[in-house]
């Protein structure tokens, strides 16, 4: 069944995971979209603040997008999202790391300038194995309502 | 890339324009965003969106892939002029990211980069925290894309 604006109140909504990223794929979306060389090469990453290889935040956060989409986002009525009001990427991503998603929504109310559909926002926290956090995302989402469906 | 330094508020670089074509936009939405409207063009323009548009996290991370080619341009400059070379550090993240309007097939991006603040860390005095608004403008000068990032960079003479 698709997931309706209804189907969002406040509060937790799921831990998805885990997902493993590999080495490889790291240091291929580092070659496309982040080639420094804390994401590329393995003693410069050492010598840089982080001290190892670590993946691209934008990587981590396309990961996570995914994580959302296979949890419940692809299948949910979504319309898109009009942003992000922040990212926080507070410790490295590694190679082997296994991610966990946990998503709550912290707020979803009713859109004023199209009444069909509602704003949910959610707050993402990816961690790695260990539990610590790597990445905390909050970022709304527009879904349709049930009763507004044509 | 710069030092600390040498980098003002008010400072404006335009990083270069990127063509997000079909194929490209399919190819960051299966591994990454699978929602129809970034993977077909009928569920496109059925949309929000009404075309096949790219996903947020592929505009952001072009962005990103632009910043990254900006940097490298100025680090061959400076070498070029027998200058020291600054690494820059990791991002702590970014704010107000909005995506404003859709990235559709064909749409070039021009991407620019103006410094809205800096200061030196607290904790770790060999480094500056400098924030920038990285913006994407559509080739009808239309604003399509904004986000207030900031990053570690080093400090002239700090390494």
């Amino acid at each position: 069944m698709t997931l309706t604006f209804e189907d969002f109140p406040p509060g937790r909504l799921g831990t998805f995971g885990p997902r493993h990223v590999t080495r490889e794929e790291m240091l291929a979306f580092a070659a496309e979209f982040d080639p420094q060389p804390m994401h590329l090469d393995e003693e410069a990453a050492k010598a840089s603040m982080l001290q190892g290889l670590s993946g691209s935040g934008w990587h981590l956060c396309s990961i996570m997008m995914r994580m959302m989409f296979d949890g419940f986002i692809g299948r949910t009525a979504s319309m898109g999202s009009p942003g992000v009001n922040e990212v926080r990427w507070l410790a490295p991503l590694r190679p082997d790391d296994d991610l966990m998603l946990e998503v709550d929504v912290t707020d979803a109310r009713v859109s004023r300038s199209r009444p069909e559909t509602g704003i949910v926002t959610l707050k993402g926290v990816a961690r790695n194995a260990g539990g610590e956090v790597l990445c905390e995302m909050v970022s709304p989402i527009i879904v349709r309502r049930r009763e507004g469906r044509a | 890339m710069r030092f600390f330094e040498q980098m003002e508020v008010g400072q404006r670089r335009e990083l270069g324009s990127f063509t997000f074509t079909a194929d490209a936009i399919k190819k960051f939405a299966a591994q990454f965003d699978p929602q129809a409207f970034h993977l077909d063009e009928e569920e496109g323009h059925k949309s929000l969106f009404g075309g096949l548009a790219a996903s947020g996290w592929h505009v952001g991370s072009v962005c990103m892939k632009l910043l990254v080619a900006d940097a490298a341009r100025q680090a061959k400059e400076a070498l070029a002029r027998g200058e020291e070379v600054a690494v820059w550090g990791p991002s702590p993240g970014f704010r107000e990211l909005r995506w404003i309007g859709p990235v559709l097939s064909g749409d070039t991006i021009s991407f620019a980069s103006e410094i809205v603040s800096k200061r030196t860390s607290d904790t770790r005095p060999e480094w500056g925290i400098l924030q920038a608004r990285n913006t994407g403008t559509n080739q009808r000068g239309e604003l399509v894309f904004s986000l207030l990032a900031t990053a570690f960079v080093p400090r002239r003479g700090a390494a």
